[in-house]
Order: C-alpha cells, then structure tokens, then sequence
C-alpha cells in the first residue's frame, strides 16, 4: 500500500506533462517531424515494437558484456594493486586518466582498432572503458577498508597474506564492489549508446542506431520511441541492481 | 625477570613521527596470572603500551620481553570489532581457522567459549543482530578461545552502559578464574581499576610515564559488596592521589 502511494505523485506528474505536451502539439499545429505528439510516439513503438526489443536487446548485451569485462578488469587490477602501495601509486593516475577523458574523444580510435567491420566489439570496448573506474575504484576502495583493529587482530594471530585476503579484505570489499557494479551498470548503457553514435554504422543494429536511423529520415516519433525504449530499458537495468544492492548488503549484514 | 614473568615493558619510549612523543619512558613487568590496571587520562599512551605489549607496535627506545608465543596473546578493544559478514560463531573460531585448526574442532571450542560468556544460543546471529553488551561477549569470547596466556583488554567497556559493565567486569573475572592468564586492563574509570585489578598503575598525562602504583589484595572474583568495603575506598582514593600527582606534574 505504501509502495503504491509513493508511485502516484511521479505517476501523476507524468500523466499531466504527457497531457500538456498533447494539448500544446494540437492546438498549435506544430509540425510532426520538429515535435510529434506522444500519441504519435505510442503508435511508432507499436509499429516498431519488434525492432526496438531487437534493437534494446542488441544494446542491453552489449552493455552487459562490458560490465562483465569491466568486473573483470577492474576487479583483477584492484586487487593486484592491494598488493603493494607502490604498484597503486603508479596505477592510480593513469586510471584517473582513462576515467576523466571523454569516451567520444577515444572513441575513432577503437572503432579503427577493432576493426570498421566490427562496431560490436569496439562498441563493448568503449562501454568497459566507462564501467571500469567506478569498479575499480570501488574494489580498491573496499579492499583497504577493513576495520583496522581487525587488521591488527589478524596481525596478532600471525595470518598469512591469503587468509587476510580470503577472511578479511574481500569480505570487506563486497558492499563497495557491489555499490561499484550498480554505478558502473548505468555508465555501461551510457557507454554502449554514445559508442554506437560515434561508431556511426549500423553495424551493431543497437537503439543508437535507430534514433540515428530515425533521424536522418526525419522519423522524429521514431527517435522519440527508441528513446523511450532505451529509457524503459536503463531504468529496468538500474531497478535490478538496486535491488541486488539491498539483497546483498542485507546478506553480507545478515538484517 | 623472575621466573614468573610473562612480558615487561623497560625503560620504554615511543615517539611518533609527526605527532611527537606518545609514551615513557615507561617501565611495567607482569608476572603470569596477575591483574593489572593501566589507569591514565586521555592521550597518556595507555593503549600504545598496550600495543607493545601484544607486540602490534615496536618501541622507539627501550626493550619488550615478551614470554608468549605467536597465539597466546589475545587483545579485546575498545570496540566489538566482529567482522560483520561472519555470524557469533566463526567470529568466535576465527582465531583457531587462522592457526590451522580444523573446522569440526574450531566450531566446538567456538561453541564452548560463546557458552562461557552467556551467548549459547546466539551462535548463529550476526554482530549487527547482537546488543552492545553481548557483541562484547562475545568479542571476549574470542578473546578466550585460544586460551592465551597473556590477555589485553583495551577500555573494552567504555561504550556501554553502567549495568551492563558492571556485569561483564564480574564475567572477566570469572572467565580468568578458569585459565587464570594475565591481564592488562586500559581503562579511564578509576572504580573499575580497581574492581578489577590486583594492582593499579597510574600514569601521568602524555607522553605517559608510572605516577603510582596501587596493591588491591582481594580475593577473585570479587566478593558481594565490594565496591562498599572500606578496602575498595581506600584503594580508589590512592588511586585517585596518584592521578592527580600525575596530572600536576605534566601541567
């Protein structure tokens, strides 16, 4: 009951900008292609519905696969980095670096990389070079975050550098890698989509590609509809990490 | 050293780089068995002799002795300090997995020394389940499980409430009365030192050096009534001179 009262005001305040936007696109006859109204953007997601769950599907596995890249990547050099202080003092800049340049600015250098015939690949790419900070950082983060007299107490004990490893450090990290992987979700579908732009081939047939196509048909509904998918589709991704998020630290807390 | 000395402190100094000196020089012996109260205003370098004593820290100038071997040392801090993620239990065992012991045997001595301190039963809750008083029990408890000779207890019930360390003062005592190992126990509260300890060391405001030293020749656990008995005042208020003294003579 709660969780239905605290959907009407954003429900509502929705319901009346569609409405206005309806009104607004009526009574002064804009033209369609600068501003069709959402009436005209429902019926091009149902023309189109196939082709933009084609097309949704082609971006969410993309992005996905470039969290995963990312997870990989950025978790691996984390805690390779855990290992000396040295080794993090010279890594650290240079993933500032990558996470402070633009992804569009890297971008033609990948696609040329992979290979013109392969936007796919540089598309997954580009996206994991946007998810990686957030996880790296995340990870090497947690990794030092242990509590330090916990520390101090498997000093006294004698651990090895494995079992504070196994028993202390990565235990402590999970909360950050998972507040890491949740942050670095949403920047790989931003990722996966300007990389597509860029790459500017049909190529990897994502929902970048249709607004592109869309547009430069003067399709403006069309545009509208694959934005609205991808906004459907970035808010299902981020709504299935949040809730990872609550039932994982509610099991790593144990309440 | 006499024969029965356990660790000494001689003639220690620490000096930390940028924060200046922390302690000494300071001299402690500790014989094995005995119960010792390290009493001292904030910053005196109570609980970085504390540290040397467990062997976490090294000293600038002087010599440690220390008779335990690695594991027969156990600190309780001023904080539960359980791990989170693990439930009482392999909190708890967690000292035995890291020295080797098998799983079945790590779990059964876990289950004993949580028994020991009151907590059967909540073997499998996690820290974050726990109330203050019984996340130290079993802190205390892991303290316990290995059985160390020589036991540090670092203002480990400054966070809690009076009943409840009242409560877990008399628990340390009991617990000792089983495997009777040393205790250094670092503490503000005047009325606990001495509840607890069968000698008080004072020591005066930082860098922290002996202000005075107090003998509390009373039977353990401590009889009903204690706090009451003219011996306890006694030893409180000489406690307390030295305190003062010591707090004088750094101002």
């Amino acid at each position: 009951m709660n969780r239905l009262a605290a959907l009407a005001p954003p429900l509502i305040l929705i319901v009346a900008l569609l409405t206005a936007w309806e009104w607004a696109c009526r009574i002064s006859h804009v033209p369609p292609y600068l501003l069709p109204p959402p009436s005209a953007v429902v019926v091009a997601l149902e023309q189109n519905a196939a082709i933009m769950a084609v097309s949704g599907w082609r971006t969410l596995t993309m992005a996905l696969e470039a969290l995963i890249a990312a997870m990989l990547f950025g978790g691996g050099l984390a805690l390779t980095v855990s290992l000396s202080r040295t080794l993090d003092q010279a890594v650290r800049p240079l993933a500032t670096a990558l996470q402070v340049t633009p992804v569009v600015a890297v971008a033609p250098l990948v696609v040329i990389w992979m290979g013109v015939d392969h936007p796919d690949r540089a598309i997954v790419v580009l996206a994991a070079i946007v998810a990686f900070f957030p996880i790296f950082s995340g990870t090497a983060r947690g990794l030092a975050s242990a509590d330090p007299d916990l520390e101090r107490l498997f000093d006294l004990y004698g651990a090895t550098r494995l079992q504070r490893l196994i028993r202390l450090r990565l235990p402590a990290a999970l909360p950050f890698v998972i507040e890491g992987a949740k942050v670095a979700s949403g920047l790989a579908i931003i990722g996966a989509v300007v990389a597509e732009f860029v790459a500017g081939s049909g190529g990897a047939q994502g929902l970048a590609w249709r607004i592109l196509e869309a547009g430069n048909r003067l399709q403006t509904a069309k545009m509208f509809a694959a934005i609205v998918a991808l906004a459907l589709m970035a808010a299902g991704v981020h709504a299935v990490f949040q809730s990872l998020e609550q039932r994982g630290l509610k099991w790593w807390r144990g309440r | 050293m006499t024969s029965r000395a356990l660790a000494s402190l001689a003639a220690v100094e620490v000096i930390y780089v940028g924060r200046g000196p922390a302690l000494g020089p300071f001299d402690l012996g500790l014989e094995a068995g005995e119960i010792v109260a390290l009493v001292g205003p904030s910053g005196c370098g109570k609980s970085t002799a504390l540290r040397l004593l467990a062997g976490l820290e090294a000293p600038t100038r002087g010599t440690v002795t220390r008779a335990p071997g690695r594991g027969e040392t156990s600190v309780v801090f001023q904080a539960p300090t359980l791990a989170p993620w693990l439930s009482a239990m392999a909190n708890v065992a967690l000292p035995l997995h890291l020295a080797g012991v098998a799983g079945d045997e790590a779990r059964r001595r876990a289950r004993e020394a949580l028994a020991r301190v009151g907590l059967a039963g909540s073997e499998r809750a996690r820290p974050a389940q726990l109330s203050g008083g019984m996340a130290m029990r079993a802190s205390l408890a892991r303290a316990m499980v290995t059985e160390p000779k020589l036991l540090l207890l670092d203002e480990p019930f400054a966070a809690l409430d009076e009943i409840t360390r009242r409560a877990l003062a008399d628990d340390v005592l009991a617990l000792w009365t089983q495997t009777k190992p040393a205790i250094v126990f670092v503490t503000h509260n005047v009325e606990e030192a001495v509840y607890m300890a069968s000698r008080v060391v004072v020591m005066s405001a930082g860098p922290g050096r002996t202000a005075g030293e107090t003998v509390v020749d009373a039977p353990v656990p401590r009889p009903a009534g204690f706090r009451t008995t003219p011996q306890f005042r006694h030893a409180a208020e000489a406690v307390s001179d030295d305190l003062a003294a010591g707090m004088r003579t750094a101002a």
